[in-house]
């Protein structure tokens, strides 16, 4: 009976996370531009693998529960990568946001760009810098 | 010497939690062991100045406590809430955007780090910039209210709820 | 002939359409960022798609290639942005 609790709980979470990396793509094909791409790339995409490693951690506990040894290294490793996705995903995101405003990508519709003028203050444009060397 | 310490002890958790099931002893045989202790404290002696820089507030468990209990709560249902308003707008295709300043006062790299990190993953932000003089983040805004707008500066609060507290909590 | 787990081979197969209509978003995107979304994304859902192979084999070398996969991935995510946004490295 326990066990069939789990099987359910495994299956809705598989579900769950799917739906989530569907969504992602669907937005990527759907949005205007790139910011609004990267809303719907990060985080659909973060909290689908949220679910989907989720439901096969509690796949190597329940393993874990019924004595095999391979449960327990199936559980830890999936933590692992959890957290390596955590970690790295909203960086990347972040990274190639400030990649593609510095590039010269203007948001699409937008009412307010506060970014936009304090490039024009502070940061040097690359050409700018090479000319000074030569 | 402290920082040496603990880097290496990180680094041997690290290793022993990629190498579990090896043998009987536990979850681990005695040369995975052996051998762990061995490479994290080389590990440990070249990459002490990398990883911590003269702070050592961070090393207080209460901080790590509360760090989880962020991560759990208040962080999570965040995430689940910015998930579905990300769904209506895929669905719906009614955006908004526009790129916002705000001023949060934090002073710590990590800190500012966390903060960003949370803002991208929760409802409608997206951390594009950062001014690393003033500690100002540049955000992108899928849904810009513009009542609350003041030119370009919106107050913290309206783009991440309280989360600032927790993160002032946790690092300052 | 391999043991496997009929239910997350269908699992596989929603993923792959998922990285399908990625990959049609970096093969149209006008600009050089937009195809660098599509790679993140795709790099995302390869490593739960890892993950689920792990389970369905019940081999666990496969979410060991997924920790790295994570890892490698989002180094060149950041080199392709640093490039991008140009200037000294």
């Amino acid at each position: 009976m326990l066990g069939l609790i789990v099987d359910v709980i495994i299956y809705i979470f598989l579900i769950i996370g799917v739906f989530f990396n569907f969504l992602a793509g669907f937005g990527l094909l759907r949005f205007p531009d790139v910011y609004t791409r990267l809303h719907a790339g990060t985080k659909c995409t973060t909290f689908g693998s949220i679910f989907i490693t989720g439901s096969v951690i509690i796949l190597g506990l329940k393993m874990w529960y019924l004595g095999s040894a391979d449960g327990s290294v199936l559980a830890i490793h999936t933590a692992g990568a959890l957290i390596a996705i955590l970690l790295t995903n909203p960086t990347g995101a972040h990274a190639i946001a400030r990649a593609a405003h510095r590039s010269g990508v203007k948001p699409v519709a937008a009412i307010v760009d506060g970014l936009d003028e304090m490039n024009k203050k502070t940061i040097k444009k690359p050409n700018e810098k090479k000319e000074v060397k030569k | 010497m402290i920082a040496f310490i603990v880097t290496s002890i990180l680094c041997f958790i690290i290793y022993l939690l990629l190498t579990t099931g090896s043998g009987t002893l536990g979850l681990w045989s005695l040369e995975e062991i052996l051998l762990g202790i061995i490479l994290s404290l080389i590990t440990g002696f070249v990459t002490r100045k990398v990883f911590i820089k003269k702070d050592y507030r961070m090393l207080n468990p209460v901080r790590w406590f509360t760090f989880l209990i962020y991560i759990i709560g208040p962080f999570f249902i965040g995430m689940a809430k910015s998930n579905i308003d990300v769904a209506y707008r895929v669905i719906t295709g009614k955006i908004n955007p526009g790129i916002v300043k705000i001023c949060p006062d934090l002073k710590t790299d990590l800190g500012i780090t966390l903060l960003a990190n949370s803002i991208t993953l929760t409802p409608g932000t997206l951390s594009v910039d950062i001014d690393e003089e003033k500690n100002n983040l540049y955000i992108h805004w899928i849904n810009v209210n513009e009542k609350k707008l003041k030119g370009e500066t919106v107050e913290t609060k309206y783009i991440c709820g309280n989360f600032e507290k927790w993160i002032r909590r946790i690092t300052e | 002939m391999i043991e496997y787990f009929n239910e997350y081979i269908i699992v596989l197969i929603a993923l792959l359409i998922c990285v399908i209509m990625s990959i049609i978003r970096v093969v149209r995107g006008p600009t050089a960022p937009d195809r660098i979304v599509g790679l993140d994304t795709i790099n995302t859902i390869v490593i739960s798609s890892m993950v689920i192979f792990g389970a369905a084999f019940r081999e666990v070398i496969y979410i060991d290639v997924a920790i790295v996969y994570a890892l490698l991935s989002f180094i060149s995510t950041l080199f392709i942005a640093k490039y991008l946004e140009g200037g000294d490295y």
